[in-house]
């Protein structure tokens, strides 16, 4: 009877010993989380903690944000050691601007000023310099035109009356 | 960073006004500024806050190129030349050959818009050829 009893007693201590763990591992993944998602560049990470290690997945800015996140993951109490599997998002590269050749666009100029009859257009190396005189209400719609016909740079010398 | 800075007013207008695919880029001391506008009282808008900063448009620093959006439902469109007639030509350029002619004022078919600066139309005449798009204003009907 006395040994049965003692190994009930132990049962239970093991059960609520086993089951102390897992909350733990739980209390860590909310810390590690809150620690992490106080970082600006961090927001997209997710954390795991399996047996006090905790593991980083997501996508960082770059490597220090990463690295950031890494650290602050290992102050956080109870984190034995942390994997992290952050990834770097691809840098966003602009597209170049792309700019009209000569030809098309001294053709385009013609068109877009051929009802300006005071104004002279001429078109080099994608600039396209305007000169003699224009109205102001025509000089705004001369300048849409011109400025959607991808020139690498209007150079108006325009004299407004 | 500084002709950003200089156009900031500008390009912060074309995100309140709702521009789409904006894009301002800065290359060889010049900014491009493109973007889809929704409305030509949005782009006018623009070119007015761009007029203010660089008067005239003198400083040849700037090449803003800001469409207006046409909805594909609109099928008619206005002339709106200063008081003559709007040629309509048989390519899209100015040296192709005229091959009719639009009223001020008078609306006529959109076919096509075929190109940004060209666009296909049709008077109830039945010419149809090319017509320059700045003397061209969507009707909604």
């Amino acid at each position: 009877m006395k040994v049965t009893r003692v190994l009930a007693v132990m049962m239970v201590a093991l059960t609520l010993g086993f089951v102390s763990c897992k909350p733990k591992d739980a209390d860590i993944k909310t810390a590690v989380e809150q620690a992490v998602a106080a970082l600006p560049d961090a927001t997209g990470a997710t954390i795991e903690v399996k047996d006090g290690v905790a593991t980083i997945s997501g996508i960082f800015k770059d490597e220090t944000a990463k690295a950031a996140a890494e650290a602050a993951a290992k102050a956080v109490k109870g984190v034995k050691s942390v994997i992290n599997n952050g990834t770097i998002e691809a840098p966003v590269v602009a597209a170049p601007v792309v700019i009209a050749a000569d030809d098309p666009l001294t053709k385009s100029v013609a068109d877009a000023t051929k009802d300006f009859p005071t104004v002279k257009a001429e078109v080099k190396d994608g600039v396209v310099t305007l000169t003699g005189e224009i109205t102001k209400p025509n000089l705004i719609k001369l300048m849409q035109s011109v400025n959607a016909l991808k020139p690498k740079k209007v150079d108006n010398q325009l004299t407004v009356k | 960073m500084a002709l950003q800075d200089k156009y900031k007013e500008l390009t912060d207008a074309a995100t309140a006004a709702g521009v789409t695919d904006l894009q301002v880029r800065e290359q060889d001391n010049v900014l491009y500024i493109d973007g889809t506008a929704p409305s030509g009282a949005v782009k006018d808008q623009l070119w007015a806050i761009y007029d203010k900063i660089d008067p005239n448009f003198v400083s040849g620093d700037l090449v803003l190129n800001v469409n207006v959006d046409i909805a594909a439902t609109v099928t008619k469109v206005k002339v709106v030349t200063q008081s003559s007639n709007l040629n309509i030509r048989k390519g899209p350029g100015t040296d192709q050959p005229i091959v009719g002619k639009a009223a001020h004022h008078e609306i006529i078919t959109l076919v096509s818009q075929s190109s940004e600066q060209w666009w296909l139309v049709r008077t109830d005449d039945g010419e149809e050829g090319y017509s320059y798009a700045r003397y061209l204003e969507p009707v909604t009907e």
